[in-house]
């Protein structure tokens, strides 16, 4: 009889639980009412029936998906093997040039990315890389519009390496100075105000002084990979015939004297690398052979 | 014990690098050795068989070193 009591007043304090529970959670308003509430009643938001709604992003039908794969390591875990990471992208959506794909990649891919760009119109040379096999800028190599070939960029062949793209040109920009890439005049000018030249001097440096020192010639050069420490490379001989070639400069035959030796110029073996892959459509090897010609005949 | 090529060469830029702390101004001399120490001790635990990555600490070394060494650089700290 006891129990039986106990339990009846068990489910007489239940049933007290369960009045007063509901009059708890109820206590406040609506929820939705409460949204009102909060919101300033001079401005209230416009109904969500009048207002448009925002799709999740699908995939266009007409999208030309290409597959671009982007040599990539990390200086900074120098113990991780370089990798080929691939990105893809629609190519409705991209500019015509590698330098803009790549450059979505880094804005909307992948940010770790790392390449060397400046000018995007090939004037300044620093977004040299190997794209499919050829060194050239990727500014101005348009992307190959065919999307069921996927594109390779590498950097620069036979470079340290500093960052996924960047190539290590420090021995590039010492070959450059030990040239003496200046204007070298003992004699002041005949009028006293500028040196001068004439037309037919001025010609000579034509296909010359177009050279922006993007160093994809000097690393295409099977040559300059295996004696990169003594022969100057393409780019360097074009710029130091550039100054030979100059008839205001005086240092001529200093000049030719120091490449007179079997490894700074005699390493050029006429491969013809440096002119067929020169994004500027400059022929380094037709000054070299000039530089040559004029050593033969001095 | 006998060194391979990479140690020597290794044991060779801590060498040019103490020398080279050596001829900085007597007050900051400690800091440039202290600094050369940790740079070194930071990578021991690489694998010595790691020839590529050796080689990658050795030229990032070469170019520190390089860096450092000029004569307008007369304190270091960390």
């Amino acid at each position: 009889m006891a129990a039986l009591r106990s339990s009846t007043r068990l489910l007489a304090s239940r049933s007290l639980f369960r009045t007063t529970v509901p009059v708890r959670s109820f206590a406040s308003v609506n929820p939705i009412e409460s949204v009102k509430e909060a919101t300033s009643a001079s401005r209230p938001p416009v109904n969500e029936s009048k207002t448009s709604t925002v799709q999740e992003p699908s995939a266009s039908p007409d999208a030309r998906i290409k597959t671009f794969h982007v040599y990539r390591w990390n200086p900074d875990e120098p113990t991780s093997k370089p990798r080929m990471e691939s990105y893809t992208l629609d190519l409705n959506k991209t500019g015509p040039m590698m330098l803009d794909a790549l450059i979505r990649i880094k804005n909307e891919v992948d940010p770790t990315l790392t390449f060397r760009r400046s000018c995007r119109e090939g004037i300044c040379g620093s977004c040299a890389m190997n794209i499919d096999g050829v060194n050239t800028l990727a500014c101005l190599c348009r992307i190959p519009t065919d999307t069921k070939q996927e594109s390779r960029i590498y950097p620069l062949p036979h470079t340290y390496v500093v960052k996924d793209l960047v190539p290590d040109l420090t021995l590039f920009y010492k070959q450059y100075k030990s040239i003496k890439p200046y204007l070298q005049r003992s004699t002041p000018a005949p009028d006293g105000r500028e040196y001068r030249m004439s037309r037919e001097d001025r010609k000579k440096l034509d296909g010359l002084y177009e050279c922006i020192l993007c160093a994809c010639c000097s690393t295409s050069c099977p040559s300059y990979w295996w004696n990169s420490e003594e022969y100057l490379g393409p780019a360097i001989l074009l710029q130091s015939y550039r100054w030979i070639a100059d008839a205001r400069d005086e240092q001529t035959e200093q000049r030719k004297d120091a490449l007179n030796n079997s490894m700074s110029l005699y390493r050029c073996h006429t491969i013809l690398n440096c002119t067929r892959t020169c994004p500027k459509g400059l022929n380094p090897g037709l000054a070299i052979a000039e530089i040559k010609k004029s050593l033969s005949f001095s | 014990m006998r060194l391979s090529g990479l140690q020597k060469e290794v044991l060779a830029l801590y060498r040019r690098c103490l020398r080279e702390a050596a001829k900085k101004p007597i007050e900051s001399r400690d800091n440039f050795k202290a600094f050369a120490r940790s740079e070194f001790r930071r990578n021991t635990a690489m694998d010595k068989r790691d020839f590529g990555a050796i080689e990658y600490l050795l030229r990032k070394g070469e170019r520190q070193l390089e860096m450092y060494a000029s004569p307008g650089i007369t304190n270091i700290s960390r």
